[in-house]
């Protein structure tokens, strides 16, 4: 089973980077554009077949690594 | 007194923590792997400025779960003094040894050179011997020392009188202009700039001598 990670910021931290592109982006001609947020995303294959137990490993491995809980927030998604 | 400096891969700063080192106890420190388990006999633990593991992930993640990091945990909470500079610093929040989290500088760009620290704290072991001056200069080198935490965590470090070090301008964005913070029970300090940096007239400064030799001291 294929996992994915879905790591953003915390809506109370700032994001430099995130303000850094959307600069960027208006400054290339996109109007309307605001909000803009950088995060990242983890892909894993696993062993697991059963959905619920798959999910709660990669919960734990967020927990210990993929994601700090001071700043950032994670989403997990299988994939078939 | 016997101290020690962690290596891990992409470490830059450990040989001149260890020359610090050396000058303020009179002995050269154990420089200890990261992929040891133990840590050997020690009075002093520092673990080091660099980019360990590429800053892959976070600036210290990867390092925060290296095993020897598990010993020397433990021996924080044991009251060995912990000291971390720079990446170090970073390390110790990703284990949780420190609250808060250092984020990309505001500016978004590397920033190198020195800045002149406010000794926001007086009294902790890491910082009384520095109590005859208000002011140190300790350079900074770093991408990642915007130093972040919730109001709650911030309002109480300022009311526990945990901020050891605050900027006097400040050069990243940090909160509350906050350069190095202490745990609860004093024997763990993180820092962003080097103090390692400034032990010799030829290096710009003696500042660190200063630092290095009272704390020392303070827990020989």
């Amino acid at each position: 089973m294929k996992a994915r990670v879905h790591i953003t910021l915390r809506p109370s931290i700032l994001d430099p980077q995130g303000n850094a592109i959307e600069g960027a982006l208006t400054g290339l001609g996109f109007e309307g554009v605001s909000g803009v947020r950088q995060g990242k995303v983890i892909e894993l294959e696993l062993t697991e077949t059963d959905e619920a137990a798959a999910r709660s490993k990669v919960e734990d491995m967020c927990k210990k690594l993929l994601a700090n809980p001071v700043m950032e927030n994670y989403e997990i998604e299988l994939v078939g | 007194m016997k101290s020690c400096v962690i290596v891990f891969p992409a470490s830059n700063c450990d040989r001149d923590a260890a020359v610090a080192l050396e000058q303020a106890t009179g002995q050269k420190p154990d420089m200890v792997w990261h992929g040891e388990t133990s840590l050997p006999d020690t009075d002093f633990i520092l673990l080091p400025g660099g980019f360990s593991y590429g800053d892959y992930l976070r600036s210290g993640a990867m390092a925060g779960r290296s095993p020897i990091m598990q010993d020397v945990v433990k021996k924080a909470e044991d009251g060995v003094p912990v000291l971390g500079i720079c990446n170090g610093f970073q390390v110790l929040t990703e284990t949780g040894l420190l609250p808060g989290a250092l984020m990309r500088n505001a500016g978004l760009e590397f920033i190198c050179g020195m800045q002149t620290l406010q000794v926001a704290n007086t009294q902790s072991r890491f910082t009384r011997g520095l109590s005859d001056r208000a002011f140190v200069d300790f350079p900074v080198a770093h991408h990642d020392g915007n130093y972040t935490a919730d109001q709650e965590t911030l309002n109480r470090l300022e009311g526990e009188n945990l901020v050891a070090f605050r900027y006097v301008t400040n050069p990243n964005g940090s909160s509350r202009n906050i350069a190095g913070i202490l745990n609860e029970k004093g024997n763990v300090l993180g820092l962003m700039p080097h103090p390692e940096r400034v032990i010799s007239p030829l290096l710009g400064g003696e500042d660190g001598t200063a630092f290095f030799a009272t704390a020392l001291k303070e827990f020989g």
